[in-house]
């Protein structure tokens, strides 16, 4: 699995983060999408789909 | 404002949004509006001052008009549905804010608004939320009871912890509270909303003042830093400050409220409530709750810019569109059994906090909050039980801008 994040897109919900925080954090600053893995294990599969389907921005995209 | 005879003549068998809940289920969705659920995603209704507005109803649809770039929130469009009377004479001089904007100018306001409310920064204040709740469960056992719980904990706590994060003195806090409450009433007039914001505003106003010489670690910092950088107008700021004080006030009240009157109907959830440990099971308990209850009843307002065909009707530039939450969360597509308040159900997917854009900015500190005060309360009180019967709460009336309950007695 790939993930791909579009900072423009974000607006700092901490969804993706609440969902699965091992790949996901928030930027200090204001809070946009900070991608902590871009190649998930297969274990976290599942929360990194939870995240990007409750991003409510759409800002996160999954390469399967 | 756009006055109801300039547009078409009401269908009287349109469903009428908003209708009241029923008193015998007070905390389902309005029965019209359920019904609707069986009618597909988007229908025609009728509001308040007359125009008929299109509901997407469905969740599906709802995610997908609110990301819909044809849609937009500017409020100052004419044909905007507006909620009730008060929002409509109110809307031509509100500033343009992280409600109303659109596009690149959402995008600038937001991210000025964002940096305190991240997940992280919220779990880090986790245990100051313990540690208020815990002082005022403290204090409410120590006392005379039954107990109010909205004036003993429910107001109490988001209020200490917005008050925290925002760097206001919380021994302001009758003033501010009574302000707040006031700028989300439904029966206000114009003359009552500029009062009420001319008082909060000076009040803010001087607070950045002073945050400008003596700056702390919060939020009214960080906006006077931006004022002193040229970033933000003194004006600005005091707005967006404004904004985060009122919002952080009802809606988590609200749910503290609502929830736990509702967690006492159902007495093998409460069981299974304390029965959590693991912090996410936890977490998916308070989003069910949230999606049960979807105290924003009065929805989602926009305006077609464009027109398109959507889910089969024929959408038109200046259509007024409104996307009531609650049926979102009880489309039986997205939450089978949707009337069934199940704790173990995977909920994180609903819409009590918006969707899209625009979606709410402190929803990490109040499912934070939620967490922790459900978890805590009937630990603390394993005994707890409303007071009066469920017959006797007075509730608000469906087209305030958060459902809820105006008193909740409880004793054990």
């Amino acid at each position: 699995m790939k993930v791909v994040v579009d900072e423009e897109k974000c607006v700092a919900a901490g969804q993706c983060v609440a969902a699965a925080m091992d790949v996901f954090d928030q930027r200090e600053d204001d809070g946009i999408v900070v991608l902590l893995d871009e190649n998930p294990p297969a274990e976290l599969a599942e929360d990194v789909r939870n995240a990007a389907a409750v991003c409510p921005a759409l800002a996160i995209r999954l390469e399967e | 404002m756009a006055e109801a005879d300039t547009r078409d003549l009401p269908d009287e068998s349109l469903y009428f949004y908003q209708d009241e809940r029923d008193a015998k289920c007070p905390f389902a969705p309005p029965p019209g509006l359920r019904a609707l659920n069986d009618r597909g995603p988007v229908t025609r209704g009728r509001i308040w001052d007359g125009s008929t507005p299109w509901l997407v109803t469905g969740h599906a649809a709802q995610r997908a008009i609110l990301s819909d770039p044809r849609v937009s929130s500017d409020d100052k469009r004419p044909g905007f549905p507006y909620p009730n009377r008060a929002m409509a004479e109110t809307a031509h001089h509100h500033p343009l804010t992280i409600f109303n904007a659109d596009g690149a100018d959402h995008t600038r306001i937001r991210r000025m608004m964002t940096r305190p409310f991240t997940r992280p920064r919220m779990e880090a204040l986790r245990p100051d939320i313990q540690r208020f709740t815990d002082e005022l469960i403290d204090k409410m056992l120590a006392g005379p009871k039954p107990v109010n719980l909205v004036t003993a904990l429910s107001l109490p706590l988001p209020s200490l912890m917005i008050c925290a994060l925002l760097g206001v003195p919380y021994e302001d806090h009758d003033f501010f509270q009574e302000h707040a409450s006031f700028a989300t009433r439904s029966d206000k007039t114009a003359e009552d909303d500029r009062r009420a914001s001319e008082a909060l505003g000076g009040y803010l106003a001087a607070l950045l003042q002073k945050k400008m010489e003596e700056p702390a670690d919060d939020v009214l910092s960080d906006f006077a830093a931006r004022i002193k950088e040229g970033d933000l107008t003194l004006p600005e700021a005091t707005l967006l400050s404004m904004i985060l004080l009122i919002a952080g006030h009802e809606t988590s009240a609200t749910m503290i409220t609502l929830g736990t009157a509702l967690l006492l109907e159902n007495p093998d959830e409460i069981a299974r409530l304390r029965g959590i440990e693991d912090t996410r099971d936890a977490a998916n308990a308070v989003d069910e709750i949230l999606r049960y209850l979807t105290v924003a009843m009065f929805g989602q307002r926009r305006i077609a810019t464009e027109d398109f065909e959507f889910e089969g009707a024929q959408i038109k530039a200046g259509d007024g569109i409104v996307v009531p939450l609650p049926a979102g969360n009880w489309d039986p597509e997205a939450f089978p059994e949707p009337e069934k308040l199940d704790l173990t159900r995977k909920a994180n997917h609903h819409h009590a906090f918006g969707w899209g854009i625009h979606q709410c900015l402190g929803q990490q500190l109040a499912r934070i909050e939620l967490q922790v005060v459900y978890g805590t309360l009937y630990r603390r009180i394993p005994t707890l039980r409303l007071a009066v019967d469920r017959d006797e709460l007075e509730f608000r009336r469906a087209d305030a801008l958060a459902f809820g309950i105006k008193e909740l007695p409880v004793t054990w």
